[in-house]
């Protein structure tokens, strides 16, 4: 489907404006129901299995089942997203389990600060081939020869 | 039928937003986190602000909000002389060999900001084999801008663990964008849930950009943002053809689902020029799931073959038959060719095509053995292993849940492969986008620099990624490189025009009340039926998408025809569409969500419409495997080496299509 939110699991991101799975949806997909303090995906035919909402939810109560007009059931892929790893349960129809792990970032969230020890950008040089990285580092960008 | 207009009786009238600002850069993909990072640091001291607006939340929208497994640009050692010959030879011979060269340029620096803001990088250990991003720190493997060495799937890609890519890139972005506001005294300058729908032309300067418009998805309110300049990176147009999949399953795009084509679309309305719009992309990728099968192919070296086991790029029959039609263009077997020789065999009867994964990892298996010995081999084997999966679980977790449900484990069981349904697209094996300037400094033809890099045939509007077009092969990190490009090109086009001050024909309320207008058609006519679905004063944005896809699957060669189509079967498609365009003025929309899919399947009209044209210009097959004129099945490089170049004219919905010749700038 596509994402599907567990009755049990969703406490409506605890009344806030809007749900995390509401924010993070690249298409706009979920929906809080303000009676029930539940969220759902309103266009599962729209939806990309991209996991965001899977990965960002703060009661683990969101996953997947696969599109039913190609997956048979039975199946189910489940993430643990850390800070910087993301664990992978991968269950198969048979019952076979897999595991994996996997880096998701060198550095700790948050913690980018975009032109640290970056040059300033040359304005004389603006109409020059060259990020102002590159132009501040003195690289000679190559032309066809 | 009669006009509706929206002079808010029905629905709410929204509050509506005007914001100032000087560098406008909408969307919020690769290419758009590019532009402010770089915006950013060239505009900031001179007081120019910039503001960026995404449909969705930054860190995960675009192209790149699942993550993906591998940056596809990455030159380190290569010439980018090479890159414009690989990405030429992909593309069926026309590209702007300027744009492409000087993308390949500047594409490493944008990978050596990845790293070094977070990204993991996969090196090549000691021992030949590959540490993730992890396991190479922990070596103390040098970083890329420090000559460490990538673990390269193919000549031009590079493994990552991507999985939060996106994340990452969008960071750095919002605190460049946060450096921006703080320094202009803007209070706001990164707008999410926004949607672009329009844009508009200075009422007083000819010929140039003015301001954008759109509407926020969460609450009843419209804005117009006036700009000195708009770097445009909305995206290319996915679910335009009828999708293989009939229900849940139209989800799973190949490119994702919520590119509608509101780059083109965008463009369009102010009349910029657009490019080889007659480009498409027909991926190759494991069947209904759409997972990506590049690392297969390139890394772990596993064969395609029909169902007898056959090589079917290796036919001599099939491609003695495809050098006749498709001439010196066969052998080179870019993309478009091994899909043509694929759907010959399927077509024969000689499907279903496989890829033989089990065979790939036996061979490895066999290989680690004798090299390495039972017991160390099968640790390298587990980690081989777990990167097979990763490239699933990185980009497109959907095919892991498929092979799950199916009990595929690739080491034992071969998958089917398929070609997709038609995309629209220009950075990923695609072209299709705006005819823009280029650099100035690679000795091409004059007038292809018309004095700023990456803007288009319309002053102050600046293309990015999807939708700059005849340069494909760019990918996510080209996309962020070009991003950078264009948006400091932008900058010197404000500073060379400080006194300019936008102005426009329209007054905010005439445009509210036209974005408006689905919400009031609705409210309108809702209560005239017991089912608001069922309405015969309307047409909802479903049915106007499916009625879409039917006529571009159908006419336009989608996936019914196997990609065929001709001069008879254009224009009729044409017909209808141009119904269809009028049916979009009585687009209903219940909601604010269904406004943005009312849109949506207006820029997607568009999009398909410019497609359908210029395929209807070029009287050729320039791209078999990826639609075929069966009126004209041949390449015909004597009359159609060139580009096609057209303009759309909004108020009139006139069409000028050109050829445009094309130079070659690479031996």
């Amino acid at each position: 489907m596509p994402s599907y939110v567990i009755t049990e699991k969703c406490d409506g991101c605890k009344g806030q404006e809007r749900t995390a799975c509401m924010y993070i949806c690249p298409n706009d997909l979920m929906k809080l129901d303000r009676d029930r303090m539940k969220a759902w995906n309103r266009e599962p035919d729209q939806c990309w299995e991209c996991y965001n909402c899977v990965k960002i939810c703060p009661q683990q109560g969101i996953e997947i089942r696969g599109y039913q007009d190609f997956n048979p059931l039975g199946g189910n892929v489940i993430p643990l997203r850390g800070t910087d790893a993301i664990m992978w349960t991968v269950k198969f129809r048979n019952g076979t389990l897999k595991r994996f792990k996997f880096p998701i970032r060198t550095t700790a969230e948050g913690s980018v600060d975009p032109y640290a020890g970056k040059p300033e950008a040359d304005l004389s040089k603006i109409k020059e081939p060259g990020h102002f990285t590159q132009q501040g580092a003195g690289v000679t960008l190559p032309t066809i020869k | 039928m009669e006009k509706e207009t929206c002079t808010f009786s029905y629905c709410e009238k929204p509050e509506v937003v005007e914001i100032e600002t000087d560098l406008l850069v909408i969307g919020g993909g690769m290419s758009a986190c590019g532009a402010v990072y770089e915006a950013a640091r060239w505009a900031t001291p001179q007081g120019i602000r910039i503001t960026m607006i995404d449909k969705a939340a930054t860190d995960r929208s675009g192209a790149v909000a699942m993550g993906l497994s591998a940056i596809n640009t990455y030159m380190g050692e290569n010439d980018p002389a090479d890159y414009v010959r690989y990405v030429r030879g992909d593309l069926m011979g026309i590209i702007r060999e300027d744009l492409v060269y000087d993308l390949g340029r500047h594409v490493d620096d944008s990978v050596h900001l990845f790293e070094e803001w977070g990204l993991p990088i996969w090196k090549k250990g000691d021992d030949g084999f590959s540490l993730d991003g992890f396991q190479a720190k922990d070596a103390g493997k040098a970083m890329l801008k420090d000559g460490g060495t990538p673990v390269r799937s193919g000549r031009w890609q590079i493994m990552i663990n991507g999985e939060s890519y996106k994340v990452i890139v969008a960071e750095a972005a919002k605190k460049a964008l946060e450096i921006n506001r703080k320094a202009t005294g803007m209070e706001e300058n990164h707008f999410e849930r926004v949607f672009i729908v329009k844009l508009f032309k200075d009422a007083n300067v000819e010929n140039r950009v003015a301001a954008a418009a759109g509407f926020s998805v969460r609450e009843n309110k419209i804005y117009l943002f006036k700009a000195k300049a708009i770097c445009l990176g909305a995206g290319g147009a996915v679910n335009v053809f009828k999708p293989r999949s009939s229900e849940e399953g139209k989800g799973r795009a190949w490119y994702p689902v919520w590119n509608a084509g509101s780059g083109y679309a965008l463009g369009m309305q102010v009349g910029a020029e657009l490019t080889m719009m007659e480009n498409r992309f027909v991926p190759a990728r494991f069947k209904d799931g759409y997972g990506p099968v590049g690392a297969w192919f390139l890394f772990f070296k596993a064969k395609a073959t029909n169902s007898l086991g056959e090589d079917y790029c290796a036919n001599e029959e099939a491609l003695t038959e495809a050098r006749a039609k498709y001439g010196i263009y066969v052998d080179k077997m870019g993309t478009a060719i091994r899909n043509h020789l694929m759907m010959r065999d399927m077509k024969l009867g000689k499907g279903p095509i496989i890829m033989r994964t089990h065979e790939a990892m036996q061979a490895i298996n066999k290989d680690f053995v004798e090299k390495l010995g039972e017991k160390e081999a099968k640790k390298k084997i587990k980690h081989l292993e777990a990167e097979a999966w990763e490239d699933f679980l990185d980009m497109c977790i959907g095919q892991a849940g498929l092979w799950a449900c199916e009990n595929v484990e690739p080491d034992k069981t071969p998958s089917e492969i398929m070609p997709t349904e038609p995309y629209l697209l220009g950075s990923h094996a695609g072209c299709a986008g705006f005819w823009v300037s280029g650099p100035d400094d690679l000795g091409a033809p004059a007038e292809w620099n018309w004095g700023y890099n990456r803007m288009s045939t319309v002053d102050g509007l600046f293309m990015m990624g999807d939708i700059c077009g005849a340069s494909g092969h760019k990918f996510s990190s080209g996309s962020h490189a070009e991003g950078r490009i264009a948006a400091k090109n932008a900058t010197a086009f404000i500073l060379d025009n400080k006194d300019y001050v936008p102005t426009l024909k329209q007054n905010v309320d005439e445009i509210a009340s036209d974005l408006y207008l689905p919400y009031e058609v609705f409210e309108k006519y809702k209560n005239a039926t017991t089912d608001p679905a069922m309405n015969p004063n309307y047409i909802k944005p479903k049915m106007l998408q499916a009625r879409l896809q039917k006529i571009a699957d159908e006419y336009f060669g989608g996936c019914s025809t196997w990609y065929m189509t001709s001069k008879a079967m254009l224009e009729e498609g044409l017909r209808k569409l141009q119904v269809l365009k009028e049916d979009a003025a009585l687009m209903a929309a219940a909601d604010l969500h269904e406004l943005m899919r009312c849109w949506e399947n207006y820029h997607r009209i568009l999009s398909v419409e410019a497609h359908a044209r210029h395929i209807l210009f070029r009287e050729e097959s320039r791209y078999p495997g990826y639609y075929y004129r069966g009126d004209h099945d041949l390449i015909d490089d004597e009359n159609w080496k060139c580009f096609v170049n057209s303009r759309y004219d909004v108020d009139t919905g006139a069409w000028e299509l050109k050829k445009v010749p094309y130079v070659q700038l690479v031996d």
